[in-house]
C-alpha cells in the first residue's frame, strides 16, 4: 500500500512523465521501423540486433573521431547495413524472415562484444566526454512553461527528431502515394505487380528505413542515454518495441502511444532507491506489462495480408 | 485431329492494320511442360475473342505473356500492327493492354478508389494523394461505361460481382484499350453474369477489344466474336463463333468427343434415406443462414438444390456434415435422430461429403495423393492398427486402387496434393468419397473449376451412385448442372426452400425462383420471415 503510494506520489513531480517520454522515444524510433518494414511485408524481429549495432558503432565513432554527429550517422548506416543483410537473405532469397532475424540478432550479439575486444583488448571502452554526447536542447521561452516545460521541452535533440518523424511517418503512410504502394505491396505484392508497382525496390527500401531508425535509436541509447558501449546494452528494447508495433496495430501512432505504456515502466523504475520493492520486480515491470497488454487488452491485432511471405512473380 | 485449323488464319495472310493483338509463334516451357507450344493468336480491333480450352491448355500463360507477368521463351508480339517489346506489366499497360485476373487482384483493406488508381495515383504537391481528384475521375469512368461504384467502399466488404467491376474500372482507368479477361464468370451468379455480358457488350459498343478466356461453351457461344481453341500448349483451332457449336468446340478442347448432357436412366428411388425438418441454422456472422428448412431424399434419387450462391445451401451442407450446429430441426438418417452429432460420428454412420472449398475443406495439400485418399478414415481397422499406427502398405494399395479406378492422373501416390490439378485434386475427393460406399453422399459444387474431361467423369460418377441406390444431396450454383444431373430439383432462397420442382423445369423458372419471384405467395411469405 505504501509502495503504490509512493508510486502515485512520483506523478506529481513533472520528471516521470519526462522520462516516459524519453524512454517511450528510444522504443519509438525501431518500432516506427518495425511498422514500416511489415506495412511492406517483410516481418522483421530483427530492430533489437540493428540498435545494438547502432549503438556500438556510435560509441566507436564518438571516440575515434570525437564527432558526435558522425558518431549519429555511422551508427545509423550501421543499422541500416544489418538491416540489408535482412533484406536481401528474405527479399532476394526468400528465406524464412523469423528465422533471418533471430540470426541477425545473435550475431550483432556476437559482433559487437568481439569487436570490443579487438579494438580495446581487455582495458576498458573508456567514456565518451560529455560534450562529445548527443545534447540536451532547451527549447527558448517554451521550456519556462510551469510543469509542461520541463517534460516536451527539454528533451534530448532525437526525442524532438522522433516526434517529427512519427508525424512524418504517419503522413507518408497514409496520406501519400509513396505509402499507399508500400501498403498495397504489403497486403497484396500480385496486385502491385500488376499495377506496375515494383514490389521488391519498396521491399528493400522499407527494411532498409527499418535499419535507420534502429541505427538512430540505437546512438541515443549509448551517446545519448548513455556515455559508453555496454555489451547486450539494448536489453530487450528492440523486442519491446516489436509488441509496441503490434499492440499499436502495425500504425505509428499506436505503436507510439504503445511505446508511452512501456516507457512509463522504466520510468517508474528509475525511481527504484524510494520505492520498497524488490527493483528486479520493477525491472520486470515493462515485461510483465507487454504480455498483459499483448494477450488481454490488444485483442486480435491483424497484420498486412502478406506480412512474411516472400514475394515470387507468377506464383498464385 | 492432325490438321486442326478449320479457318485459314495464317499471320501473312491476314490484315495485320485491323489487329489489335497479333502473337506468333510463342514458345513457353516450364521445366516439364511446354505450356505455349509455337502458339499464333490473332484478335481484331473492336472484337470480343474467346480464347478456350481445359485447365493446363496454356490460356492463362499466353495471356500472362501479353501482359508482361511471365517472359515467353520466344515468338514475336505486335499490338496494333506493331512490333511490341513487353518486359513487364508496365509495357503493356502503356500499350493499352488490361488484364482482369482470375483471382482478383484487390487488396480488400484499402478503398474501391485506392485499388482502382494504385500504380498511377492522382496526387497534389509533394506526392499527397488526392482523394478529391480520385472520386471525380472515377465517377466520370462510371458514368462513361454504365459502371456505378462507389470509390469509397472498403473493397473487401463489396459483394463479388462489384468487385470484378472495380476490377475492369482499375483496367480501363488506366487506359485500357485491349482487356484481357480470365476466366471472368467463375466466381459470379447467373445473374451477375448475364450483368457483366451487358458490361461487356458495351465495351464493345465502345471500341474495345476483349479477349475473354474460359472454359464454360455456353457464355463463350454467347459473347465471343470468334474463338480460338487450344490444347496442351498448341492452338487447335480457330472458329467463328457465329457457324459453330458447342460440340465442336468440346471436341477440340479435349481431342476426342465429348457427352455434354449427362446420360441417365430414370431414378428408381427407393425407402426415405435422409430426412431434414424445419432445419434452422445461423451463419458465421451469427444472422439466420437457415429459416426451417425440411426435404427428404430417397435412396437412388438425386435431389438438386438450386440457388444464388449465399442463400444457405453452404450451412445446409455444413449442418448435414457435422461442421456447423443446427439451432432448432432434426436431421434423420434411415428413420434415426443424427442432428448435431460431430462430423466423425455422421461419417461413420454412412454420409460422405465433398465440400465445396476443395482445397481449405477437401483436401491436405501438403499430404500426399495417397494420404488423402484415406484422410476421415485414418482410424479404420482397414489403415490402422488398433487406430494408431497407420499401415503404409494398405494405404498404398487403396490408394493405387483409387487412383487407377478414378483416372487420379498423378506421377505417384506419394506426390503432394498441391502439385495436382484441380481436376485431379477434386478427382481425389470424390474418389476418397464415393470408396467409402455411403447411404447419402452430400456433393457441394462438385465439379467447380474443374476442367470438361473431368467434369464430365465426375457426373458419370455421381450417377453411378444413384444407380447403387446412395441417397445424393446435390449443391451447385451452376443451373446446368443441377438440370442433367438431379431427379428432383429444391429451390433455396434466403434459407428456406421455396419449391420443390421437376428436373425438367426450365432455366428461366428456376433463374426466377432462386431470385424470389415465381411464386405467388412469395412475397406473403418474406413478409412473415
Amino acid at each position: 500500500m505504501n509502495a503504490l503510494l509512493i508510486i502515485l506520489g512520483l506523478f506529481k513531480s513533472p520528471d516521470v512523465y519526462h522520462s516516459t517520454l524519453t524512454y517511450g522515444t528510444l522504443l519509438l524510433l525501431p518500432a516506427l521501423g518495425g511498422v514500416i518494414s511489415e506495412r511492406s511485408g517483410v516481418v522483421n524481429i530483427a530492430m533489437e540486433g540493428m540498435m545494438l549495432t547502432g549503438a556500438f558503432f556510435a560509441v566507436v565513432a564518438d571516440l575515434a573521431w570525437h564527432n558526435v554527429w558522425l558518431a549519429v550517422l555511422v551508427a545509423i548506416i550501421a543499422g541500416g547495413f544489418m538491416a540489408l543483410i535482412h533484406a536481401v537473405v528474405s527479399i532476394r532469397y526468400h528465406a524464412d524472415q523469423i528465422v533471418s532475424g533471430v540470426a541477425i540478432n545473435i550475431v550483432a550479439a556476437g559482433l559487437t562484444v568481439f569487436l570490443l575486444n579487438q579494438f580495446y583488448g581487455v582495458q576498458e571502452i573508456g567514456s565518451v566526454a560529455p560534450q562529445f554526447l548527443i545534447p540536451n536542447i532547451k527549447v527558448p521561452v517554451l521550456d519556462a512553461i510551469p510543469f509542461i516545460g520541463p517534460i516536451f521541452f527539454e528533451q534530448n535533440l532525437v526525442v524532438y527528431i522522433a516526434i517529427i518523424l512519427l508525424v512524418a511517418i504517419n503522413i507518408i503512410l497514409f496520406r501519400t502515394r509513396l505509402g499507399l504502394r508500400l501498403r498495397a505491396v504489403g497486403e497484396h505484392p500480385s496486385a502491385a505487380d500488376t499495377a506496375g508497382i515494383n514490389v521488391y525496390t519498396l521491399r528493400y527500401g522499407a527494411v532498409i528505413a527499418s535499419g535507420l531508425l534502429s541505427g538512430l535509436a540505437g546512438a541515443f541509447l549509448s551517446i545519448g542515454l548513455s556515455n559508453t558501449f555496454v555489451p547486450n546494452m539494448t536489453d530487450g528494447r528492440g523486442y519491446i518495441a516489436l509488441a509496441a508495433m503490434i499492440f499499436g496495430k502495425w500504425t505509428p501512432l499506436g505503436a507510439f502511444a504503445a511505446c508511452l505504456i512501456f516507457g512509463l515502466g522504466q520510468a517508474i523504475y528509475d525511481n527504484t532507491s524510494i520505492i520498497p520493492i524488490s527493483p528486479y520486480f520493477l525491472s520486470m515491470l515493462p515485461y510483465i506489462l507487454t504480455l498483459v497488454v499483448l494477450a488481454g487488452l490488444v485483442g486480435r491485432s491483424i497484420p498486412p495480408a502478406a506480412d512474411g511471405i516472400p514475394y515470387e512473380p507468377g506464383n498464385e | 485431329m492432325t490438321t486442326p485449323t478449320p479457318s485459314p488464319a495464317s499471320p501473312a495472310s491476314a490484315d495485320t492494320a485491323s489487329l489489335a493483338v497479333d502473337m506468333r509463334s510463342i514458345v513457353k516451357a516450364w521445366p516439364g511442360v511446354v505450356a505455349n507450344d509455337h502458339v499464333n493468336f490473332e484478335v481484331r480491333r473492336g472484337e470480343i475473342h474467346a480464347l478456350v480450352g481445359e485447365n493446363g491448355a496454356g490460356k492463362t500463360t499466353l495471356m500472362n505473356i501479353l501482359y508482361g507477368l511471365i517472359r515467353r521463351d520466344a515468338g514475336d508480339i505486335f499490338v496494333n500492327g506493331k512490333l511490341a517489346h513487353i518486359q513487364g506489366p508496365r509495357d503493356a499497360i502503356a500499350l493499352g493492354i488490361g488484364m482482369v485476373h482470375q483471382h482478383f487482384m484487390l487488396i480488400p483493406v484499402l478503398t474501391v478508389g485506392e485499388n482502382i488508381v494504385l500504380g498511377r495515383e492522382p496526387t497534389t504537391a509533394g506526392d499527397i494523394y488526392d482523394a478529391a481528384r480520385v472520386r471525380q475521375e472515377i465517377g466520370e469512368l462510371s458514368r462513361r461505361y454504365g459502371l456505378t461504384l462507389n470509390p469509397d467502399d472498403k473493397m473487401g466488404d463489396l459483394p463479388v460481382g462489384l468487385q470484378q467491376r472495380a476490377e475492369i474500372v482499375k483496367v480501363l482507368y488506366r487506359g485500357a484499350e485491349i482487356l484481357i479477361m480470365d476466366e471472368p464468370t467463375g466466381v459470379l451468379t447467373p445473374q451477375e453474369t448475364t450483368e457483366l455480358f451487358h458490361v461487356l457488350r458495351g465495351l464493345r459498343a465502345g471500341g474495345k477489344t476483349i479477349i475473354f478466356i474460359s472454359h464454360k461453351l455456353k457464355e463463350v457461344l454467347d459473347i465471343s466474336d470468334r474463338i480460338t481453341v487450344m490444347r496442351r500448349g498448341k492452338v487447335v483451332g480457330h472458329l467463328i463463333t457465329a457457324t459453330t457449336t458447342e460440340q465442336e468446340i468440346a471436341r477440340l478442347m479435349v481431342g476426342r468427343d465429348v457427352l455434354l448432357r449427362v446420360d441417365k436412366a430414370p431414378a428408381n428411388p427407393g425407402p426415405v434415406a435422409l430426412a431434414v425438418e424445419g432445419l434452422t441454422a445461423a451463419s458465421d456472422s451469427n444472422v439466420p443462414a437457415l429459416r426451417g428448412v425440411s426435404f427428404e431424399v430417397r435412396q437412388g434419387e438425386i435431389l438438386g438444390i438450386a440457388g444464388v450462391e449465399g442463400n444457405g445451401q453452404s450451412e445446409l451442407i455444413e449442418v448435414l456434415a457435422g461442421t456447423r450446429k443446427a439451432s432448432s430441426g432434426r436431421v434423420l438418417l434411415g428413420g434415426k435422430e443424427i442432428t448435431n452429432l460431430s462430423a466423425r460420428a455422421i461419417r461413420s454412420r454412412g454420409i460422405s461429403h465433398i465440400p465445396e472449398d476443395r482445397r481449405g475443406a477437401g483436401l491436405v495439400l501438403n499430404y500426399s495423393v495417397a494420404d488423402n485418399l484415406v484422410l476421415g478414415r485414418q482410424r479404420s481397422a482397414r489403415f490402422a492398427w488398433n487406430g494408431f499406427v497407420l499401415m503404409l502398405n494398405a494405404i498404398l494399395a487403396w490408394a493405387k486402387r483409387l487412383i487407377a479406378e478414378f483416372d487420379i492422373r498423378t506421377p505417384t501416390p506419394e506426390t503432394r496434393a498441391r502439385a495436382l490439378s484441380g481436376g485431379n485434386q477434386q478427382k481425389i475427393i470424390v474418389a476418397r468419397e464415393m470408396a467409402s460406399e455411403p447411404l447419402v453422399l452430400l456433393a457441394s459444387q462438385p465439379t467447380r473449376g474443374v476442367d470438361i474431361g473431368a467434369i464430365e467423369f465426375i457426373h458419370r460418377r455421381i450417377v453411378a451412385q444413384r444407380d447403387h441406390g446412395v441417397a445424393v444431396l446435390l449443391v451447385s450454383a451452376e443451373l446446368d448442372e443441377i438440370r442433367s444431373l438431379s431427379d428432383r430439383i429444391a429451390v433455396m432462397y434466403e434459407g428456406r426452400i421455396v419449391s420443390f420442382e421437376a428436373a425438367e423445369t426450365p432455366e428461366e423458372r428456376l433463374g426466377l425462383l432462386m431470385t424470389g419471384g415465381g411464386r405467388a405467395d412469395a412475397a406473403a411469405s418474406k413478409v412473415a420471415g
